[in-house]
């Protein structure tokens, strides 16, 4: 058996009709990534709805309303697998009013595919999609030129779509971009090479989704551990364990070491790490994103929402926030307003102070002093929050580097953020802080 | 590959380990919902690797129908033993004799009636959080449900109204009477689940192996003969070599034919198998929206 080395997760997006949910059944299908009951429930709904012809669209839109309105209302996961790699697609609608959505599905992407119809080729959606892909610093971007059929499989129509995109994108930071000819209801450069496209020497979607390099896409440098848990058993499974005191969390950054210093914040105290302790024994070091229990040398004062760091590449710590948000609910953002501000594992209380600027999606402008930020919109704000939380830039770290704010009363998400760089970085002032 | 790779499972694994320790870290009553079968296998191991050496801070909670087959019950007693762990079980039958669960005129499954027997569980240890072992793969539903999944008052499920999750950042804040259902294998595909088994030598009931059983064949698939499903005057009944995929009811499980009888056998068949694991399952094929409409009535 040849078991998968890594996974991909990548999230599709275009607007309603470029096909994106016909893509993914496309992959799927010639992948051989579906089985006969799949199919036959294809076949039956294309009977009733469809006068007969397989509707791939079919495989993805999972809910009532999606099929009877033929749209796409949420994030599907799909999930397939190649000798190569296994994928996890997030399949994220295109309508404006649902770019909450495309955040969700393209938050944890190794890669985006961004779907163009080439009959219509940049449009808005375009622009958002690949802006929202920008912003969320996904590291690999394809762009699919779907329904080249319709335009006589014309290489001038394809460069011509790429130049619409090479005008816009040196204004985004996104380092490795893919443009690829194709057509996902015919198939054609999906999984094999279109025999339409002569001219196109590069590789299929799914052949460049199966080579692209993802090893990096994680951060080993800056030591971080966000602690979720405290470990101390009352009867532990284990009688020799009855003074154990671990912490427990999800390496957000970096690499820990056995032995190594260790600074626990906010309290400041400078320890070293006694054990790193894991179900299948104790081992030398760890690494992000591993979950991990670590035994300190120390007795020191941590819980859920203290951060554990190594000594090097400190982050910041401030109560005073700047961020890229976008803003994803139905009531606007009110400055003033009190939120709940979710940082890796803490939950604070927060204020945005001041909205700094909104993004024009047409031209991709950040323009200056908006009066609000509303469902879809993306911007940059201040906010303050009632202790300081010790951070990252997003650029630098995506766990680190991000937040939820959740209104109070209704619970509801309303907006995910990234942060800028910290302006101060932690300084834990040797010698003084070491018990 | 350097030494700081994370194959595919181990992905997969410390996701899901997160997933738990965010649930044990923001709420006060947790469950996690184990009926022996082979995803639940898997989230208790993910529960001993997120709090191992502490006793698991959370009880187990399975909602029996009274139609399971009789070998899983008797694993998930010895399992949640050896585990030291606190196990719940709610009998449908006892919320159909108190009135809780109410049988329409006719109706054999207890599909249906395990939902209002989970709620009243629920309810009865004011549980806010049920760990469960939904896969995203299983079914078209449940591709578009959440981590963290919201529920009202009434334990039910809006699926355009879901909150967004991004990164690995979740929401479980709840007004009193909500409560959230967690699915921390949502990114596991059938195929995982049995690698992770199979990594971790973790033991499962023994009817997902090759064994003899008798079976009539109906509704297209081979059912297996027992009290609650007696042949009908003119069904043969086969003496076959069949295992399980997937465990539901006993009156509603299609056995298959298979001489898989160890793990590796089960992983190959899977590999080479030309339907889904939810094909064998009767109470899945009602309609289109058959999964669809049981979660929105507070299904897991």
């Amino acid at each position: 058996m040849n078991v998968p080395v890594d996974i991909l997760r990548f999230n599709t997006c275009g607007s309603v009709d470029d096909g994106k949910s016909t893509l993914i059944g496309r992959l799927l299908y010639d992948s051989k990534s579906l089985m006969e009951d799949q199919l036959e429930a294809l076949e039956r709904s294309a009977d009733i709805t469809g006068g007969g012809q397989i509707n791939l669209a079919n495989l993805t839109d999972g809910l009532r309303a999606e099929r009877e309105q033929g749209i796409t209302i949420d994030v599907a996961y799909r999930y397939f697998a190649t000798p190569r790699r296994k994928f996890i697609i997030a399949d994220t609608p295109g309508h404006v009013q649902y770019t909450r959505n495309m955040v969700t599905g393209a938050s944890s992407a190794n890669l985006s595919i961004v779907l163009v119809d080439a009959r219509a080729g940049v449009i808005e959606q375009s622009r958002r999609h690949t802006a929202i892909a920008a912003l969320l610093r996904i590291p690999h971007l394809v762009v699919a030129v779907n329904k080249m059929d319709l335009v006589d499989w014309s290489e001038q129509r394809f460069l011509e779509i790429r130049a619409q995109f090479e005008e816009f994108l040196p204004r985004l930071d996104i380092k490795d971009v893919k443009f690829i000819p194709l057509s996902a209801l015919n198939g054609d450069n999906v999984v094999e090479p279109s025999p339409h496209t002569p001219w196109y020497v590069g590789p299929t979607l799914l052949g460049h989704l199966e080579s692209v390099h993802i090893a990096s896409d994680w951060n080993l440098n800056g030591f971080r551990l966000p602690v979720q848990w405290v470990n101390r058993p009352n009867n532990p499974t284990d009688p020799k364990l009855h003074d154990f005191r671990g912490f427990s969390g999800q390496i957000a950054g970096g690499i820990v070491r056995t032995g190594q210093k260790v600074i626990a914040l906010p309290a400041g105290i400078v320890t070293t790490v006694k054990q790193i302790w894991t179900y299948d024994g104790p081992v030398e070091q760890a690494f992000c994103p591993q979950s991990v229990t670590l035994v300190l040398e120390h007795d020191i004062d941590v819980s859920r929402g203290s951060t554990i760091i190594g000594t090097d590449q400190l982050p910041g710590a401030s109560s005073q926030l700047q961020a890229e948000i976008c803003w994803m609910h139905p009531r606007p953002l009110q400055p003033g307003k009190k939120y709940f501000l979710k940082h890796t594992t803490q939950t604070v209380q927060a204020a945005v102070t001041e909205i700094v600027s909104k993004l024009n999606m047409a031209t991709l402008d950040a323009e200056p002093e908006p009066a609000a930020l509303a469902m879809n919109d993306i911007g940059e704000i201040r906010l303050r929050t009632a202790k300081p939380i010790v951070f990252d830039g997003y650029a630098t770290n995506r766990l680190t580097g991000s937040f939820i704010l959740i209104e109070q009363g209704s619970n509801a998400t309303v907006a995910a953020g990234m942060l800028l760089p910290p302006r101060e970085i932690v300084k834990p002032e040797n010698g003084d802080y070491v018990i | 590959m350097n030494s700081y790779h994370l194959d595919h499972l181990q992905h997969l694994e410390t996701e899901a380990i997160h997933i738990m320790r965010e649930v044990a870290g923001e709420f006060d009553r947790p469950a996690l919902l184990f009926s022996g079968g082979k995803d639940s296998i898997c989230l208790l191991r993910l529960a001993e690797k997120a709090f191992r050496p502490s006793e698991l801070p959370l009880p187990l909670l399975n909602v029996d129908t009274g139609h399971h087959f009789p070998e899983l019950n008797e694993f998930r007693d010895r399992r949640a033993q050896q585990l030291g762990a606190k196990l719940v079980v709610r009998k449908v039958e006892d919320a159909i004799a108190n009135g809780v669960a109410v049988p329409a005129a006719g109706e054999i499954s207890r599909n249906r009636l395990q939902i209002p027997t989970l709620l009243a569980a629920i309810e009865e240890f004011r549980f806010d959080c049920c760990i469960g072992g939904a896969r995203r793969d299983e079914e078209k539903a449940r591709a578009k449900e959440r981590f963290f999944s919201f529920r009202d008052g009434f334990g039910q499920w809006d699926p355009k109204n879901q909150r967004p999750e991004i990164w690995n950042l979740y929401n479980g804040r709840l007004n009193p009477g909500e409560n959230m259902r967690v699915f921390p294998l949502s990114n596991w595909t059938e195929m995982d689940v049995w690698e992770y088994i199979q990594r971790e030598k973790l033991e499962v009931p023994s009817i997902y192996f090759s064994h003899r059983r008798q079976c009539v064949r109906r509704g297209g698939q081979w059912l297996p003969v027992n009290d609650l499903v007696p042949p009908k005057p003119n069904e043969e009944v086969r003496d076959l070599v069949v295992r399980v995929r997937t465990i539901g009811d006993i009156i509603s499980t299609g056995m298959i034919e298979s001489p898989a009888d160890d793990v590796a056998d089960i992983i190959a068949e899977i590999a080479a198998a030309r339907v889904t694991e939810r094909g064998s399952r009767a109470d899945d094929k009602t309609s289109e929206a058959a999964m669809e409409d049981r979660k929105k009535a507070g299904y897991f």
